[in-house]
């Protein structure tokens, strides 16, 4: 089965937060939404394999759940 | 309203039936002459059952409903003997516009794949496709039709079931082995032997019009998200034959059904899509809220659910008169073959495990299809239009724009009726696969591949596998057609020797061999339904015995019994 990738394979890591963090800058939040569900949907598409998109989703919903259980 | 239609009145028939002094028996009795039950009927009369179908009304559709009718369907109304009128009268369209806001956003192509007897869809109003449905039940000495005959009372056990019927002249009684319940999605009868269609019902209204067109319009489909004369909503606007236009106005909840029906507020709406100048007539419209939703089983006792009765969707996707009718041919060959003790009573079972995994899967693509529609929250809408908005320049983003995807015929995955694989096949053809079509010539002549398969199995053969063996398979068919079983064997691009008891078929353009793997040697084991059972590289006339126990549900007894 394919597998997501949880160790590092940025080519250069520190060069796309950077990126990420000037894309946000001086944005609406109603632009970051935007912006966010752009880039989600672009790497979506060229991650591709459904299920590494599916353990990608698992994942993140795991930690808003969580979240959300601590809160209690 | 005007109409481009006019119904049929069938008339009243008072049956001899009413007047008995005991209820009158018959083996199966089907209750509503919708699309489901009138398949039901025409399927088992193609398998020699006789059948009774009741219906409360006097005509078929009022109004049109279901429109875009899927491959399968027409396949299988062909195998019924009523697919060309539908295809006579349909109409296709091939160009797609998907508009966001005030722009079209992009556009597509359906080209129709060619080399297939019947095209993917064609749009034809649900009127039509009952009368040419009822036309040909007319045509079947199995099939009585009673029409204003009503259902008001089921009881049932495991030996049969009793009814009680309704008409102008008074109540009767009769009793059947088995009940076939096609009475509609608000099913009173499965009401009231205390069972329940669950599932959820989306909060939204849809209006749905039918205009006529006085002057041609582009055979096209249009689909507005957020159209600038329906803001913030989805409309649909749709081909029909003899003119006629679907127009789907979703209307969001908080909306007056009462109010949105009247042509004076439709008028304005389509006089903003169409522009004021095109001259139209309204024909029908109606208010809808949709809800997807199936039974936990469609088997009662001696009550068999089918159709929107048993499971129903939302029409984004159009599954619901398409799915009807793949459960009708799922149940007919099962449904014959236990009532003339060829199989045994366990194989009526898989018409629920396999009918409940199709149900499954047209429920999960129309929701997903209302979701994207409907947007639940603020984040999906906020992806839901960033899907739009990229639709425009990227085309992956299309892949995601949702608006009903066509509807395809079910693979009964992991029935218990399949055989797995042991050879090497490409897995398009896999067992539990509805059979594609391909075209052929020999054989009966019809030219399709499909018009040789179905009402009993088939073993497909291409390869040389020698006299002796093709003997010893015919031999050990012919000691199952001693247990009245027919079995046809299929013969592709073989020398037409002196053997008989064989259909030739040669497949002149490859796209057989293509389409089912052939390669240099292969068998299929093909349903009465048109579904793959097994398949072999090698012929193995004791495999092929297994398999079709097996698709007989003779394992699947074992397995109960054990
Ligand atoms: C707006 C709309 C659009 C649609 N579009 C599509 C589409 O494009 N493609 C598609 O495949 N599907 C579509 N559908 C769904 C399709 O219309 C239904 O799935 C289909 O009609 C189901 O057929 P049925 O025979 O199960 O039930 P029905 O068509 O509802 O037939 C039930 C029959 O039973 C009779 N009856 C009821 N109670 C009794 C009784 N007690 N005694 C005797 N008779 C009785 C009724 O008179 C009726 O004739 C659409 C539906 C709607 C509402």
């Amino acid at each position: 089965m394919s597998q997501l990738k949880l160790e590092p394979n940025f080519s250069d890591a520190d060069a796309f937060y950077a990126a990420l963090a000037d894309i946000h800058r001086d944005r609406s939040p109603g632009e970051s939404e935007q912006i966010n569900a752009r880039l989600i949907l672009l790497l979506a598409n060229q991650v591709g394999e459904q299920q590494i998109l599916q353990q990608a989703l698992d994942i993140a919903g795991r930690t808003t759940s969580e979240k959300r259980h601590d809160k209690r | 309203m005007p109409s481009s239609y006019t119904n049929p009145d069938y008339p009243y028939v008072h049956s001899p039936d009413q007047d008995a002094n005991d209820p009158v028996h018959h083996p199966v009795i089907i209750v509503g002459g919708g699309p489901a039950g009138l398949a039901a009927a025409m399927d088992l009369a193609l398998q020699g059952i006789k059948t009774v179908v009741l219906d409360d009304n006097n005509t078929v559709s009022v109004g049109s409903r279901a429109i875009c009718l899927a491959k399968r369907t027409l396949e299988i109304c062909d195998r019924y003997g009523c697919g060309q009128a539908m295809l006579d009268k349909g109409v296709t369209w091939n160009l797609g516009k998907v508009y966001f806001g005030e722009e079209q956003i992009y556009e597509f192509n359906l080209l129709p794949e060619p080399d297939h007897k019947v095209p993917a869809f064609i749009n034809l109003q649900q009127y039509y496709m009952e009368e040419y449905m009822v036309n040909r039940c007319l045509e079947m000495p199995e099939i009585e039709l009673r029409w204003l005959h009503k259902v008001s009372r089921v009881s049932t056990d495991d030996s049969g079931a009793t009814i009680v019927v309704e008409t102008r002249d008074g109540e009767y009684r009769m009793t059947c082995d088995y009940l076939l319940v096609a009475d509609g999605a608000n099913s009173p009868i499965r009401t009231s032997l205390g069972l329940e269609s669950k599932g959820q019902i989306f909060e939204d209204r849809f209006l749905i019009a039918d205009i006529i067109m006085k002057a041609d319009f582009p055979a096209e489909r249009r689909f507005w998200f957020n159209a600038p004369f329906h803001p913030d909503q989805s409309t649909l606007l749709h081909k029909q034959a003899d003119n006629v236009w679907r127009i789907d106005f979703q209307l969001g909840w908080d909306t007056d059904p009462e109010e949105e029906k009247k042509i004076e507020n439709i008028r304005p709406r389509v006089e903003a899509m169409l522009g004021v100048d095109r001259e139209w007539e309204l024909e029908w419209a109606s208010v809808y809220t949709f809800r997807c939703r199936k039974m936990d089983s469609f088997i009662h006792h001696r009550v068999f659910f089918i159709g929107d009765s048993a499971h129903q969707v939302s029409p984004f996707g159009a599954r619901g008169a398409n799915g009807a009718l793949q459960s009708v041919e799922n149940l007919g060959w099962k449904l014959a073959a236990v009532m003339q003790g060829r199989a045994p009573q366990s194989l009526l079972q898989t018409y629920d495990t396999e009918r409940q995994h199709g149900a499954r899967e047209n429920i999960l693509n129309s929701t997903r299809a209302t979701d994207f529609m409907t947007p639940k929250n603020a984040v999906t809408r906020v992806f839901r239009d960033t899907v739009l908005d990229m639709s425009r320049e990227y085309p992956f983003a299309r892949a995601l724009v949702n608006s009903g995807r066509l509807s395809r015929p079910c693979t009964y995955e992991d029935s218990p009726l399949n055989t797995a694989d042991t050879g090497d096949f490409e897995p398009g053809m896999r067992p539990g696969s509805a059979c594609t079509d391909a075209p052929v010539s020999g054989g009966n002549g019809s030219g399709w591949l499909l018009n040789h398969l179905g009402n009993h199995f088939s073993v497909m053969l291409k390869g040389e596998f020698g006299t002796a063996r093709l003997k010893e398979l015919q031999d050990s068919i012919a000691s199952l057609a001693n247990r009245d079983e027919h079995i046809e064997i299929l013969r592709v691009d073989a020398p037409r020797g002196d053997s008989t008891g064989f259909v030739y078929l040669t497949d002149d353009k490859g796209l057989l061999a293509q389409r089912y793997d052939l390669g240099r040697s292969a068998v299929y084991l093909i349903r009465p339904d048109q579904h793959v059972a097994a398949r072999w590289r090698e012929l193995d006339p004791t495999a092929i015995a297994g398999a079709l126990e097996r698709a007989m549900g003779v394992e699947a007894d074992v397995e109960q019994a054990a």
